[in-house]
């Protein structure tokens, strides 16, 4: 089975601005909006959001970059994963946050960032938004308020990212099959 | 992930793992920093802290990490406790393993203890210093400290000065230093420099003027009094003389350089209460990453049991 691409400019700079204008929409009044990406690929979804955001607001967002590695279920049952870098410059307290990742497939990311983001105080609301949604993959009961694209997947594939942040010569998003 | 279930020394230990655990530390000092400084990760883990020789840093600080990461721990010092019936090492580990414990930090006044233990029993093992051996802990944190003010250390040029033949901190330190391609320099009198240490690549100086000229770094030793059965120099004035750093000292100096002491200090004799308390000064900086460091080293080890 070769890669198959789903999702690539233009159509992904439409799904961003489309998925801003639903955050707008759905603003709090007079509660700050704040973003946080999850590490490690979430960080770049996250930016493009602030930036497109910025581009309707007065005031562009505050972005954070949370890692939510020590607070993952499957410590001590499954290889250890190095952490990445936490940079929350900023508190939560009464805000709201939208949590960004790229993919969100069984849920358990999320689950830990949740945990994470507490340390950083009590938000008045939490959303999550995510470019990919993985259905019927999920192992909880979570579900993203904004979603960038519905794919359904075997669980023998992987949904691989690619920004030109990264390297890349061009924002891709693939359907690869997982290897063994 | 490390090679070894063991944190016994940093000979063993290869470069790769020492940057591990330094960039792993990195991510707890961020978390140290919070306002809530706790993560969940270890609450399934039980740890002992046992202690034959005295501390206070090192004690508290695995117990602050161990405590951070979510661990149970219990603490155990050697006096008071059955120890001084003649119960054996092996027998008193066993008896606290018996209570379903995963994880030993140890320190213990006989060098190769931990090394004993780690033979003959399942648990991970932290050594927490052993005798004039190794204290792994401490060259971590160090090299966790001197990387935060001198980036990469490869190329660098790191002073060690004082009672080198008693300090396992100083033979933990040359191997870290060593493995990371940084110039070691020893310095002290004649008789607390160990014969043939140069065949570990280090030089050797009993100069302090020159050595304090040379380096980019000092890490300043304690005079092992408790350790000393003979006299190694006169007088503890006369050590202070030659061989003890002061504020005027930095300041004459054509750079500003680091300077580190692992604790406790004995001010007036090798650091003067001007130096110790100075800019130049990052001691209380090696206490804080001293806890990320511990926190570091636990996390990996624990994540390599079940």
């Amino acid at each position: 089975m070769t890669r198959k691409l789903i999702l690539s400019s233009p159509l992904l700079e439409i799904t961003i601005s489309r998925l801003c204008q639903e955050l707008i929409e759905n603003q709090i009044k007079d509660v700050e909006t704040v973003i946080l990406g999850l590490q490690p690929r979430g960080i770049f979804f996250a930016e493009r959001i602030a930036k497109e955001l910025s581009k309707h607001l007065e005031k562009a967002p505050s972005v954070g970059k949370i890692d939510a590695t020590f607070f993952r279920d499957d410590y001590r049952r499954r290889e250890t994963v190095s952490p990445n870098s936490t940079d929350v410059p900023f508190l939560i307290e009464n805000k709201r946050v939208i949590l960004v990742d790229d993919v969100l497939a069984t849920g358990r990311m999320v689950r830990a960032a949740l945990d994470a983001m507490n340390s950083f105080g009590r938000p008045a609301k939490v959303e999550l938004c995510v470019l990919i949604d993985r259905i019927y993959n999920r192992d909880l009961p979570i579900n993203a308020d904004y979603v960038g694209m519905s794919v359904n997947t075997l669980p023998t594939e992987k949904v691989l990212v690619e920004w030109t942040e990264q390297g890349h010569e061009a924002d891709r998003i693939w359907l690869i099959p997982q290897q063994s | 992930m490390l090679k070894s279930p063991h944190l016994l020394g940093i000979k063993d230990l290869d470069e790769e793992s020492i940057q591990l655990i330094v960039k792993t530390a990195r991510e707890f000092k961020e978390v140290l920093n919070r306002p809530i400084k706790k993560v969940p990760s270890l609450r399934d883990v039980t740890i002992a802290n046992i202690f034959f020789e005295n501390s206070t840093r090192t004690r508290l600080s695995f117990e602050l990490a161990e405590k951070r990461l979510s661990a149970d721990t219990i603490n155990f010092s050697a006096s008071g406790s059955s120890v001084k019936k003649g119960e054996t090492l092996l027998d008193t580990v066993n008896n606290i393993l018996a209570m379903k414990v995963d994880m030993i930090v140890m320190r213990h006044a006989s060098p190769g203890a931990p090394h004993y233990l780690a033979k003959h029993i399942k648990a991970n093992i932290v050594n927490a210093g052993d005798g004039t051996h190794e204290h792994p802990t401490q060259a971590l944190l160090d090299t966790f400290s001197l990387q935060e003010k001198l980036g990469d250390l490869a190329g660098k040029k790191i002073a060690i000065i004082g009672d080198i033949l008693h300090s396992r901190v100083a033979l933990s330190n040359i191997y870290a230093l060593k493995k990371q391609g940084a110039e070691v320099r020893l310095c002290g009198p004649s008789t607390l420099i160990p014969k043939h240490i140069q065949s570990l690549g280090v030089e050797v100086s009993h100069d302090v003027k020159s050595t304090l000229a040379w380096c980019d770094a000092a890490n300043v030793l304690r005079i092992q009094l408790e350790r000393q059965q003979i006299k190694y120099f006169p007088s503890l004035r006369e050590y202070s003389q030659f061989f003890g750093i002061n504020r005027a000292m930095l300041e004459e100096l054509p750079k500003e350089i680091v300077l580190m002491h692992p604790g406790p200090i004995n001010r007036g004799v090798e650091l003067s209460s001007d130096a110790a308390d100075s800019p130049h000064s990052i001691i209380l900086d090696q206490v804080e990453n001293g806890v990320a460091v511990r926190m570091a080293v636990l996390y990996l080890l624990a994540s390599r049991a079940s």
